[in-house]
């Protein structure tokens, strides 16, 4: 019998989720036979705060200087890939809106995207502009959370507070729009969720009016900052060929002083009626493709999502069914598509290739822009110090639910 | 340049006969096929040749067909020029056992993490790879799971890690599978 006051629980945890075998630790890139006199391997991450979640560095030091560096990702791996061959088109979106957790509108888009391609229908005027207004303001918000959160790597407090909260405010009127704040599940195939409410867009327009303001003095306050610029100006530099060489994109290309962006280069949603300029770094401080020529590519891009929203809200057609094109079943032939889009953090695309006639697809490839950037890690950490590390990963702004998938 | 054109362009560079070779101009991404050995001449020809000048290496992606006759993993790159923008889907079929194709990492850098991830989730083993290691998964991973024979184990290291298949039922059997919280 239970003593009197006992919960009846014997404290014996229902799983044991290791035993004694662990695995072979083999993880390491280095060994420590073929270090030379004075180097040393340093172990960063993955529950390192600067890391941007729960990615692992490993380092090869000398003193302060990194001689060499390796990424370990997967940390964060499910193979969404492989649990698409099981699930229907549809369901398929809930997971897409996992991988890069900060810009879901911006994933669920591009798959929905694709998997139109492959349908080959459209979408009409209310739902593109809709999806025009929800993926800018997403980029809005990515980019305040990539501004703030590097601002705070590199030391700068206040800047991460004013980001958060107008970032807070997107997503309040995200929540309005579909009832979530973070995995939106919001862009179907063929249509949105939901339409948006009433007073939505007055509310909308509101917060562009009082976040310019903001963004004006949080850029005052960080961005020409001379000891933001000692700290970012000259490291991590990304030649325009190496840029190119490793196939990166959105924000992390154009700080590399090349004039590419697919939302003018090959437009989707009607990309190509609205008036924007594509942001490309001119670098005055130092050479082209460093730290801060990528990290003020981003709070540029966000005055040009705004007058993009501003546009789109204006032109939004007032009447129209958002479900109109939603197919009850998504039975494409069969064929394969690629299809490309500008997220936050550089271009999503999505391989879909699918068997004739069938509910479910026969193999569902993301190819995330945050995974490639990454690629190119170690070379650009080569020879700068420890403490640049912080302010190369944050300045790539990685998701690592994107790296991994 | 368009699909056909590039297609054509290709063919004429590598000095491929019509008909020793399979290509799509009319799909919806213009794609060509060669046979393994002709890939790193392909690349080479593809990145350095004045008119196509295909600069970045956007995707690398494997598709397994256990099916086909005979039963091949299908690897695909997808290619952009940031110069010319244009775009095209160069692929190549391998045998299913033993599977290795030559890395193209010697032509465009990213394809070392892109041949990193096939090799991880599919087991081909790219020739001359500078360092063909696991990426996603942990190094003791039974097998390579986008394989479509590939099974699924119960556990790892005592963790349960086996899907279930209650949506797949669901679809197959014709149902209507709402992704939203209100379906």
């Amino acid at each position: 019998m239970d003593k009197p006051g006992s919960t009846g629980f014997d404290g014996a945890p229902a799983v044991t989720l290791y035993d004694e075998e662990l695995p072979p630790d083999n993880s390491y890139a280095f060994s420590p036979e073929d270090l030379e006199e004075d180097e040393m391997i340093l172990n960063m991450g993955p529950q390192h705060p600067s890391t941007h979640g729960v990615l692992r560095v490993e380092l090869k030091t000398d003193g302060e200087i990194v001689k060499d560096s390796r990424p370990h990702i997967g940390y964060l791996h499910r193979n969404f890939e492989k649990h698409a061959e099981n699930i229907d088109y549809q369901g398929v979106i809930p997971f897409t809106d996992r991988m890069d957790y900060v810009g879901s509108m911006g994933n669920s888009l591009a798959y929905a995207l694709t998997v139109e391609k492959l349908l080959g229908i459209g979408v009409g005027e209310r739902v593109a502009g809709i999806r025009v207004i929800t993926a800018e303001l997403q980029r809005i918000a990515s980019h305040l959370l990539a501004m703030g959160t590097y601002g705070m790597d590199i030391g700068a407090f206040t800047p991460f507070l004013l980001c958060f909260q107008q970032r807070e405010r997107v997503l309040d009127l995200f929540e309005w729009l579909c009832g979530a704040r973070l995995l939106y599940n919001y862009n179907w195939v063929g249509g949105v969720s939901h339409d948006l409410p009433e007073g939505w867009t007055d509310k909308c327009r509101r917060f562009l009016d009082e976040f310019v303001p903001v963004l004006d003095e949080v850029d005052k306050l960080l961005s020409h900052n001379k000891i933001f610029i000692r700290r970012t100006a000259d490291i991590g530099i990304i030649t325009p060929e190496m840029a190119k060489d490793y196939a990166l994109s959105g924000p992390n290309l154009r700080g590399s002083g090349i004039d590419w962006d697919l939302r003018r280069d090959d437009p989707y949603l009607g990309y190509e009626n609205y008036d924007f300029n594509v942001i490309v770094a001119d670098s005055p401080h130092g050479p082209v493709g460093s730290c801060w020529d990528r990290y003020f590519v981003r709070v540029r891009e966000m005055y040009e999502s705004v007058k993009i929203v501003r546009q789109a809200l204006d032109r939004l057609p007032a009447e129209g069914d958002v479900q109109e094109n939603v197919p009850r079943f998504v039975r494409p032939l069969a064929g394969e598509a690629y299809c490309r889009s500008e997220a936050p953090r550089g271009e999503l695309a999505f391989y879909i290739v699918a068997e004739n006639k069938k509910p479910i697809p026969y193999r569902v490839k993301g190819r995330s822009p945050c995974f490639v950037a990454m690629g190119l890690f170690h070379e650009i950490t080569r020879g700068e110090m420890i403490a640049d590390i912080i302010a190369i990963i944050g300045s790539l702004d990685i998701v690592l639910g994107e790296i991994d998938r | 340049m368009n699909g056909a054109q590039i297609i054509q362009r290709i063919a004429a560079g590598l000095g491929l006969e019509e008909g020793s070779f399979e290509s799509d101009p009319e799909a919806k991404d213009p794609w060509i096929r060669l046979p393994g050995d002709k890939l790193a001449a392909a690349a080479e020809f593809l990145k350095g040749d004045g008119e196509l000048e295909f600069d970045t290496l956007h995707c690398v992606s494997g598709v397994d067909w256990p099916g086909d006759d005979p039963p091949a993993i299908e690897v695909v790159y997808h290619l952009t020029s940031l110069t010319k923008k244009h775009w095209i889907v160069l692929k190549t079929r391998v045998a299913r056992a033993g599977a290795s194709l030559p890395t193209l990492e010697t032509v465009w850098k990213a394809a070392n993490w892109h041949e990193r991830e096939v090799y991880d989730l599919f087991g081909i083993r790219f020739e001359g790879h500078s360092d063909l290691r696991r990426i996603l998964l942990p190094s003791d991973w039974p097998g390579h799971p986008l394989l479509r024979d590939w099974e699924w184990p119960e556990t790892w290291h005592k963790i349960p890690v086996k899907a279930g298949r209650q949506m797949t039922d669901r679809a197959e059997s014709g149902q209507m599978t709402g992704v939203g919280p209100f379906d």
